[in-house]
């Protein structure tokens, strides 16, 4: 017997809200930030009865509904599957590292800080869980109004220009997708995200409703060229807005673009599949060039991101079981390792207060536990074999070759140039003798025990996917043949009668087999 | 006589005559100042908003029983009571704003409650014309009491000139409104809505004079929501105006005149569709283009509302494009939250004002979270509303309205207001920047003005943004679908 909540999924939700207004009211900064934490302890550790009580189902679970605004058939209804439930746990899993980071660093104005991170929690796990294309909306753009504070109160020099732009760009890329929700609805009457995968919609309304839905995902993913927000924002935002933002905004991009965009548009997805995938396969090599030549760690973590998250489109792109379900789990992987990343870069910025490479040097005489720490978040976002970085990548290159080789070679090329330039900076960083005298052991002191506790969870994560990827597989594999699946017949039954599917789509069983190769 | 009386439903004036009484009574009571003795100004307000408050009541007692009545030419239906109510929150987010400040501009205290009651009447009688005569007398009521309120201040040359502009260019509209009517009973042999469409429908209609007639009518419309190229006169008399003055009737005019703008159209003119919808559809187009762009630009904060005022009134015309009922519905949850969002916006501009002065500069909210916390966050909400970002109502008031004209096939034009709230967001959005991250210089820093009951009212305002946003049904249960297509008909 298994213990269990009811309303589980709203609880998960809200009581960070909940957590929000409580924060504000109690008095004290220290209050504050034991409260704040505790709120995010407590998310964390009932997000894991979805795990203790995960049935072994293709389909949704912990499903709620309840009807909000009838005439327009809009419902409050959540659900969690397989694709969902790993990118909610690695919300409730890094916020309280975010949390427990700023309460160590962050001075100024602490009660609206932590309200903003609580707030922010509660959107992105809405975004995970909705099951109705409104409430989804509602979640996907209310995410940006804490995260707009965030940058712009708490960010670096040029904060209110990122903060901005992050706003603007965004809600520009998402305003179309509001007209193609209601074009969605008035050809399908449903805004039931689950429902809207069986229905077949007239193919010029898909290529419309597809253009808008995947041109406001791609901004948030971001897709090249759609990126340039993205620098900005993450080197502007606060260390664990920058944790928050990579590890889990980005995929609010690539999950709406395989929760939505795909399964309700399939033939058009499928025939403008081949121009996502460029854009994806451009962003991995062009975001690893520019990546190279930064001299900024935070900046350079922020490029590599645009390579990252082009991995994780191309492997949706593919769509076929094996190059989704590595695209699923590398999305997990990325909130891993580059969430590490952002918080090694930010744990380094607090002792130092400069992020440039070229004041580094030779770190790995005065703070070898840093420095040892970060070589495994690094190998891990380059992609080593034995770690998590790895099983993601290569399935989805598997996925990518089957669809089109030439992407997979890409992408390949990809994790070299990831190699190089990560490297690269460890190089400059952590090797070679120490030049300036602020980064000896006398200035400069080696993480403290709660520090490295902060980042062990990471890590010990990255080692049990890269060990045991079935144990994650298992769960998602269902759900994405599903998906897949149901997606593949429909552009079948449409093409029948135009002209012979010109793409190639594997069988679903594929990705079974493949999980054994990684072990 | 006596019977007609009996047997007439009176349902549909009910709600203008509690506040016509209530405007005698706040009259009444300011007569008892000029003995000497005694004063009730104190009182006065809360006489006002007392029969707001009892106006409304009736409006939700009605709202069980519609009807129409005065042969066709006035009707209860949920329409009228939706624009009642959004009157009434309008007349009473109003009165709570003037408490403090309409003493301190103006020593017609007595008057200038009695014409807000008397406009709000005219307003509302609007909302349930269902003839072009009643159309036109209500929207005389109203504009010639809005003309004496926007120049209150005769101290003030801006509000003086405020008046003037507002009454000369208002006349001059009303004269293209009598004249399109006119031209439509020509065409159609009636003035009620009924008629005329059932004239239209049986073919009987001369075309000739039905299209000027349109024209003329969209022209008189097209004044009194302000849609581009009509709404030279907004900024200067939104500016002008007293601010309470200025929340109020950039709501309460919006209102009314979309009322009986959604019913011609609908009610009156179905055939005409093909015809008007393009029209309307440009008309939009500019109206929300070029107010958003002018807005951009804007340093006054009143200019600034002002011209986002354009753009709300080209957003709101975009339910009408596709002359369905879905689009009604819509428009009055927009005119509601708007009601809301956008007095609560002026409230806190209001609060920002200096002694004397009727606007307040855009730098004057620099650094504003750090000195007013509570303030800021109220209007960095209303702003974030405004912007269409959601959680807020102000997300729903699009979504809605923009539903309709998905549906009539229009999703170009949905699209194009979407771009344009992209647009908007950035002059709403640069407000919360000048509150939040912007540092106060020393001449810029005011000391918000203390009034109890416009914090209440400003408190009100926010909680019914928020809540709308949450549960869009608390309005929409009250305005019911079924009973507005048996209205249709």
């Amino acid at each position: 017997m298994t213990f269990n909540l009811p309303y589980l999924l709203s609880l998960i939700t809200f009581l960070p809200l909940f957590g929000a207004i409580v924060v504000l009211l109690v008095p004290g900064d220290t209050a504050k930030k034991w409260l704040a934490l505790l709120v995010t302890l407590v998310t964390f550790v009932i997000s894991l009865l979805l795990l203790v009580n995960w049935q072994p189902i293709a389909g949704m679970q912990f499903v709620e509904e309840l009807p909000w605004f009838p005439p327009l058939d809009m419902r409050y209804a959540m659900g969690v599957d397989g694709i969902s439930l790993f990118l909610v746990l690695l919300t409730t899993l890094l916020m309280p590292i975010s949390i427990y980071f700023s309460n160590l660093y962050v001075r100024t104005r602490l009660g609206p800080y932590l309200a903003l991170m609580l707030l922010l929690e509660t959107a992105m796990i809405g975004v995970f869980l909705a099951l109705d294309l409104v409430l989804f909306f509602v979640f996907f753009e209310a995410s940006l109004i804490p995260m707009y504070f965030l940058i712009g109160e708490w960010g670096g020099q040029n904060r209110v220009y990122a903060a901005v732009k992050f706003f603007i760009y965004t809600f520009a890329g998402s305003a179309l997708m509001v007209v193609a929700i209601l074009l969605v609805y008035f050809s399908t009457g449903t805004f039931d995200i689950v429902a809207l995968q069986h229905v077949q919609i007239a193919p010029a309304v898909q290529m419309w409703g597809f253009v808008a839905f995947a041109l406001a995902f791609a901004v948030k993913t971001p897709l090249f060229p759609f990126h340039t927000w993205l620098p900005d924002a993450h080197v502007q935002a606060p260390t664990a807005g920058s944790i928050i933002l990579a590890g889990v905004l980005l995929k609010m991009g690539t999950y709406g673009y395989l929760r939505l965009a795909m399964p309700i548009f399939p033939q058009a997805a499928a025939q403008l599949g081949p121009v996502v995938a460029t854009l994806a396969a451009i962003g991995i090599i062009y975001g690893a060039l520019v990546a190279l030549m930064q001299k900024d760690i935070k900046s350079l973590v922020a490029y590599s991101s645009v390579a990252h998250l082009g991995y994780v489109m191309l492997g949706l792109v593919a769509f076929n079981a094996i190059g989704v379900s590595g695209a699923v789990l590398q999305m997990v992987n990325h909130g891993l390792s580059t969430g590490a990343l952002f918080l090694m870069v930010g744990l380094l910025y607090e002792r130092r207060h400069t992020r440039m490479l070229e004041d580094f040097g030779g770190l790995w005489k005065s703070v070898p536990l840093y420095c040892g720490l970060f070589l495994v978040v690094a190998m891990s976002s380059i992609g080593l074999p034995g770690l998590n970085g790895f099983v993601g990548e290569f399935t989805i290159m598997l996925g990518a070759f089957t669809y089109m080789p030439i992407f997979a070679v890409v992408a390949a090329a990809g994790v070299i140039l990831a190699a190089w330039y990560m490297l690269t900076a460890f190089r400059k960083m952590a090797q070679g003798e120490i030049t300036n005298e602020a980064n000896d052991s006398h200035h400069l002191k080696d993480l403290r025990f709660d520090e490295v506790l902060m980042v062990l969870p990471l890590v010990l994560l990255f080692f049990v996917i890269g060990l045991f990827p079935n144990l994650f597989f298992d769960k998602i594999n269902p759900s994405v043949a599903a998906l897949v699946t149901s997606s593949q017949a429909a552009i079948r039954a449409a093409s029948v009668s135009e002209h012979p599917t010109q793409f190639v789509f594997n069988t679903p069983q594929i990705a079974d087999g493949l999980t054994v190769t990684t072990k | 006589m006596n019977s007609v009386l009996l047997t007439l439903n009176l349902n549909p004036i009910y709600p203008a005559t509690a506040m016509v009484l209530f405007a005698i009574l706040v009259m009444l009571a300011d007569i008892l100042n000029y003995g000497g003795r005694t004063t009730t100004r104190p009182v006065i307000p809360w006489i006002a908003l007392f029969g707001v408050l009892v106006t409304g009541g009736i409006c939700f007692w009605l709202l069980g029983q519609p009807t129409v009545s005065f042969q066709g030419m006035a009707s209860a239906d949920p329409i009228a009571l939706g624009i009642d109510l959004v009157v009434l929150v309008a007349t009473g987010l109003g009165i709570l704003a003037s408490v403090k400040y309409i003493p301190a501009v103006s020593q017609q205290v007595g008057e200038y409650y009695a014409l807000l009651l008397l406009v709000a009447a005219g307003m509302m009688v609007m909302g349930s014309a269902m003839d072009l005569i009643v159309v036109f007398l209500s929207l005389e009521i109203f504009s010639l009491g809005l003309y004496i309120l926007s120049g209150l201040n005769r101290n003030d040359a801006r509000s003086s000139e405020a008046a003037m502009k507002y009454f000369l260019l208002g006349a001059f509209s009303s004269a293209f409104f009598v004249y399109g009517a006119a031209l439509l009973y020509g065409a159609t042999g009636s003035t009620q809505f009924a008629q005329i469409a059932a004239s239209l429908a049986n073919n009987q209609a001369d075309l000739n004079l039905l299209y000027p007639a349109m024209a003329l009518l969209i022209v008189g419309f097209g004044f009194k929501v302000s849609l581009v190229p009509f709404h030279m006169w907004t900024p200067d008399v939104y500016q002008g105006a007293p601010t309470p003055v200025t929340a109020f009737m950039s709501v309460g005019t919006k209102a009314a005149a979309f009322a009986a703008f959604y019913r011609l159209f609908l009610f009156a003119l179905p055939t005409q569709q093909p015809v008007w919808g393009w029209a309307l559809a440009i008309l939009a187009v500019l109206t929300m283009t070029l107010g958003n762009l002018a807005a951009l630009r804007q340093t006054s904060l009143k200019r600034l509302l002002a011209y986002s005022s354009i753009a709300h009134a080209g957003y709101i015309l975009v339910g009408l494009v596709a002359g369905s009922p879905l689009g009604i519905e819509g428009a009055l949850f927009y005119l509601i939250t708007y009601a809301f969002m956008n007095i609560g916006a002026f409230m806190v501009v209001m609060v920002l004002e200096k002694e004397g002065e009727m606007d307040a500069d855009g730098n004057r909210l620099r650094g504003l979270a750090k000195r007013q916390p509570v303030l800021a966050l109220i209007m960095a909400i209303f702003m974030l509303s405004l912007a269409g970002v959601p959680p807020f109502a102000g997300f729903f008031a699009k979504f809605f309205v923009f539903s309709a004209a998905v549906q009539g096939g229009w999703s170009w034009l949905a699209a194009i207001a979407m771009l344009n709230s992209a647009i908007g967001a950035y002059y709403y959005l640069r407000i919360t920047v000048a509150m939040y991250f912007g540092e106060p210089t020393a001449e810029t820093v005011v000391e918000p003005r203390r009034s109890g009951p416009a914090t209440v009212g400003m408190v009100i305002a926010l909680v019914f943004t928020v809540l709308l946003g949450f549960f869009p049904m608390l309005w929409s249960s009250l305005i019911q679908t079924g009973v507005i297509q048996v209205a249709l008909r």
